[in-house]
């Protein structure tokens, strides 16, 4: 029977739902010292003087730092030359949260102490906290390189002038994609020990491989000897593949003490040092004919980057620009997007990276079109759709080279469950009786660019490549060792894993292991973000799985003296196809490949072990269709979610209780986002949401259930035909989220309402239709 | 200045000198090495400290180890039932999905035993409004829900001491 598809328990859950989960402060090694930040309480300003005398003298202080202490050594990794974060202020604070000075002692209450008797003197310096206040004329300047605030601007090719001068219709929108902290439960922790054998980083964090080998060539110190560890993670949702100052720090203060040094990050320290997501604007437009079939389409893009930008963060505008077009066919579409700085927290991945800021304004316009056209979104979304047999699909993107996906299959799948006539009958009638709450019902029909990637697409970010690695070793009894390059963090990857080389190896689930995170032990990696684990490791795993099995039925025809084609296998025993009594258990074959008078002619001891570098040709895609029923207040303007429709469209999928949790989780983050979050400053550059009392992280009484379906149509990159999941939620449930609250009021002519929706905005609207 | 405290933990008495403002989730952690009891934010929000203090859920966040002197906590090391199977809430949390990360799970686990003492049979509403105080980033929380009905569903539950 195979695995693959198999509602499998998790391997990973025993530990963790009995507290022998093993997170980075969970370690706690001989002599371990605590450090703490003091971080600035200013958005923009000179640093006149630190005074930490106080903070040294307090007993069981062993160092306090401030960049006088490592005034050589080169700027955070990641940054843009010249324009990267110091590892501690230098002269200049640019962010609330930037690092000022730490201190390292003997426990975390100590620690904390010191850092509160540290005096930092400030001469405040204007402050630009969003992007118009940074773009104005006259606009304080952050870095003085730049000239101005503006990073790099990309204009259009071609601003489509005459297509849209020619259209029957336009319309256009300005749209907020507002900014999010990317909260995982568990913060950014690490622990460094930098003893003779060389540097050991335990890190809460996404690509270990990545923060080994840069952080050794940071140091300059070898990788052979440089150890990063990243065990059971709380969460990253892409927030933990970016390089901080905090591992660089433990580091330093580990060799510069000659003791392990920890740091665990608060909460409030999280949500303004943690690196945030989206923060977009976009200004879009739209050309259509009178039967709402699109024309033209123009969107630029202008990225808030915080206060430093990175390589990632820089390539949230390519992302989004590059999926622009979403599911339909464009005859015409214009680019262009800018990068610009603010006095905020830096700006990179959060689960969707770019794609749910193109999916949500694509699917914004279509419902405008609906609206400027009478004809039913539902129906915009048909006539517009690229085609079954369009793929291989070529878009205005090089990047975005659609190879799959049913689109209209998809809504189609999703009508089944929506009564979309009898919903549009109660809105009606709704209107009409003033002592019934507003019904909306709001339609996305996405698609994201995943399964990162094919050669070049990582290298683009920084990575040192863009395959992932598997290694499968069968051990003396016939059980499986995995190693993956892959680094989970809630995924449920050892499970997925174990499923695929189960049916590859022809081994039992339970003989399998699967190890990840730790750079002595698995081979170079790459890790785990844009939906690539199953893509692209999973994919390894099948390959090397499937080369050991062959290596594997060799062994069991020289035994059993007959030819490597005939021989099959069930319940772990190799056996001669049509003659199930004479066979060879697997755990015989697997002692015999380590014993060189038992193999057959030109085979060696290590046989059953391989090592793969998995690469994949393309990017995937995944795409579905999703639609939001909401309930309006018209008291208070409470938006309450009566019902969340759910078809995805993941390719193969390899365990449908975790593609389920994927799809939930992913979805929960994206009502967040339009019902709850935003990260906000007030002008000059305080943040306002800097704990979980104001920064509204859903409970589950603020979310609905979710009704899933699913329609299949295999990712032709790779044999398993996953195309990834973990992003897809993200993606699809903003846009049906604010086109369900947009519909609900459409009646007072509304078109488009900023995200996160909140009450006091809709019954703004509610009251000034009065 | 330092007090002593003796605190029950999961049936065995423990007694320390601790500073008046030791919170109770870092004497767990650290004075006693229960690692399971996680810290996720400093506002009492978040919920994965979550511990049973004389049966009650509370967070441990937010209690001082020197003022529970005498008194019995019940961590997620202690939530097992006496012949090592799981309890029939981490049970439901396997069953269903209940995790992912892992790591708002062990206060998960304690507020929804609570629950479970309290109400035996909540339905769906009541879970999700006994664990407003715990938040999860990863699941969406309806497989929380899930893994709490199947505790409900299941209250004999035993593995046979198979863990």
């Amino acid at each position: 029977m195979s695995l693959v598809g198999a509602r499998v328990l998790r391997k990973e859950d025993p530990n963790l739902i009995t507290g022998n989960g093993q997170y980075v402060d969970d370690l706690q090694p001989a002599g371990c010292t605590s450090m703490v930040f003091v971080r600035s309480t200013e958005a923009h300003a000179k640093i006149r003087s630190i005074d930490t005398a106080e903070a040294l003298a307090l007993p069981g202080v062993l160092a306090v730092w401030t960049s006088a202490n490592i005034a050589q050594l080169a700027n955070c990794p990641g940054g843009l030359p010249g324009l990267d974060q110091p590892l501690l202020a230098k002269d200049v604070v640019r962010f609330v949260g930037e690092g000022v000075a730490v201190v390292v002692a003997t426990d975390r209450y100590i620690a904390a102490d010191a850092a509160e008797l540290i005096v930092v003197d400030y001469e405040p310096l204007p402050a630009v906290a969003s992007l118009s206040a940074a773009m104005a004329p006259g606009a304080v300047v952050l870095h003085e390189v730049l000239g101005g605030n503006t990073v790099h601007f990309q204009d259009f090719e071609n601003p489509l002038n005459e297509a849209f001068a020619a259209a029957p219709r336009t319309a256009s929108l300005h749209i907020v994609n507002n900014r999010c902290a990317p909260s995982p439960i568990e913060p950014n922790v690490c622990l460094a020990d930098w003893g003779r054998s060389g540097l050991t980083l335990w890190a809460a964090f996404q690509a270990p491989h990545h923060l080994r080998n840069t952080i050794a060539n940071y140091f300059g110190i070898p990788q052979d000897s440089t150890r990063v560890v990243a065990p059971d993670v709380g969460g990253g949702f892409g927030a933990k593949i970016n390089f901080v100052p905090e591992f660089f720090l433990t580091a330093l203060l580990s060799k510069e003490i000659g003791r392990p040094v920890k740091y665990t990050q608060t909460r409030s320290e999280c949500l303004v040092a943690m690196l945030h997501g989206r923060a977009q604007e976009h200004d879009a437009s739209v050309a259509f004919d009178n039967d709402g079939r699109i024309l033209a389409l123009k969107l630029t893009v202008t990225q808030d980057q915080g206060a430093y930008p990175n390589g990632t963060g820089m390539g949230l505008p390519v992302l989004t620009t590059a999926m622009a077009a979403g599911c339909y066919r464009i005859p015409a579409v214009a680019i262009s997007w800018r990068n610009v700085v603010t006095n905020t927290t830096p700006v990179a991945a959060y689960r969707g990276a770019g794609r749910p800021e193109a999916s949500y304004t694509i699917e914004r316009l279509i419902d405008l079109i609906a609206d400027e056209t009478g004809v039913d979104p539902v129906e915009v979304r048909r006539r517009n759709f690229i085609p079954v047999d369009a793929f291989p699909y070529a878009t205005h993107s090089p990047l975005a080279m659609y190879d799959s996906g049913n689109f209209a299959g998809a809504l189609d799948e999703l009508l089944k469950h929506v009564n979309y006539d009898d919903l549009k009958k109660e809105q009606e009638k709704r209107r009409q009786d003033p002592a019934a709450k507003l019904l909306g019902i709001g339609f996305s029909s996405w698609l994201e660019i995943a399964g990162f990637g094919p050669p070049g697409s990582l290298e683009a970010f920084g990575h040192l490549a863009s395959w992932e690695s598997a290694q499968v070793r069968i051990q003396p009894d016939g059980s499986a060792i995995i190693f993956t390059g892959a680094s989970p963090h809630g995924q449920g990857t050892v499970t997925t894993y174990a499923q695929i080389a189960a049916d590859e190896l022809g081994i039992d689930f339970d003989r399998i292991s699967v190890k990840h995170g730790d750079t002595a032990v698995v081979p170079q990696g790459i890790g785990t973000m844009g939906s690539r684990a199953v893509a692209v490791g999973g994919e390894g795993v099948k390959t090397a799985s499937g080369r050991v099995y062959e290596n594997a039925k060799r062994i069991a025809a020289h035994l059993l003296e007959a030819s490597a084609e005939d021989i099959i296998i069930e319940d772990e025993k190799f056996f001669v196809k049509g003659t199930p009594a004479r066979s060879v258990p697997w755990s015989e074959v697997a002692w015999k490949s380590f014993q060189p008078l038992e193999l057959p002619g030109g085979m060696e001891p290590g046989a059953l072990d391989s090592t793969v570098f998995q690469q994949v040709p393309n990017f995937s895609f995944p795409s579905g269709a999703y639609c939001c029923v909401v309930e309006i207040d018209r008291e208070t303007g409470g938006v309450n979610i009566v019902n969340m429709y759910l078809v995805d469209d993941c390719g193969t999928v390899i365990n449908p209780l975790l593609v389920e949790g994927q799809v939930h989780g992913g979805v929960a983050q994206g009502i967040a986002q339009a019902l709850y979050e935003h990260m906000l400053y007030d002008p000059s550059g305080v943040p306002r949401t800097s704990t979980f009392m104001d920064y509204l992280v859903p409970a589950a009484s603020d979310l609905p259930g979710y009704v899933t379906g699913r329609i299949n149509t295999p990712n032709p990159s790779n044999t398993l035909g996953a195309k990834g999941v973990g992003e897809s939620g993200s993606v699809g449930a903003p846009p049906a989220v604010v086109n369900a609250v947009v519909d609900a009021l459409s009646h007072l002519g509304v078109k488009h309402i900023d995200m996160p929706v909140t009450p006091i905005k809709v019954w703004n609207i509610l009251e000034g239709a009065k | 200045m330092t007090i002593r405290t003796a605190i029950t933990v999961n049936g065995k008495d423990t007694s320390r000198e601790v500073e008046a403002r030791t919170l109770l989730v870092h004497y767990l952690r650290e004075e006693l090495g229960l690692t399971g009891t996680h810290v996720g934010c400093d506002t009492s929000n978040c919920g994965a400290c979550t511990v049973l203090l004389d049966g009650e859920a509370v967070k441990s966040c937010t209690v001082f180890a020197a003022q529970i002197h005498d008194c019995n906590i019940t961590t997620i090391e202690g939530a097992a039932q006496a012949d090592g199977s799981f309890s029939p809430i981490q049970e439901g949390f396997r069953q269903e999905h209940g995790l992912q990360c892992g790591y708002c799970t062990p206060g998960m686990i304690m507020a929804s035993t609570a629950l479970l003492t309290e109400n035996p049979n909540p339905t769906e509403e009541e879970i999700r409004h006994a664990l407003e105080g715990n938040l999860c980033r990863c699941t969406g929380y309806e497989m929380i829900v899930n893994a709490v009905r199947w505790a409900a569903e299941n209250p004999n539950f035993t593995s046979g001491g198979a863990k």
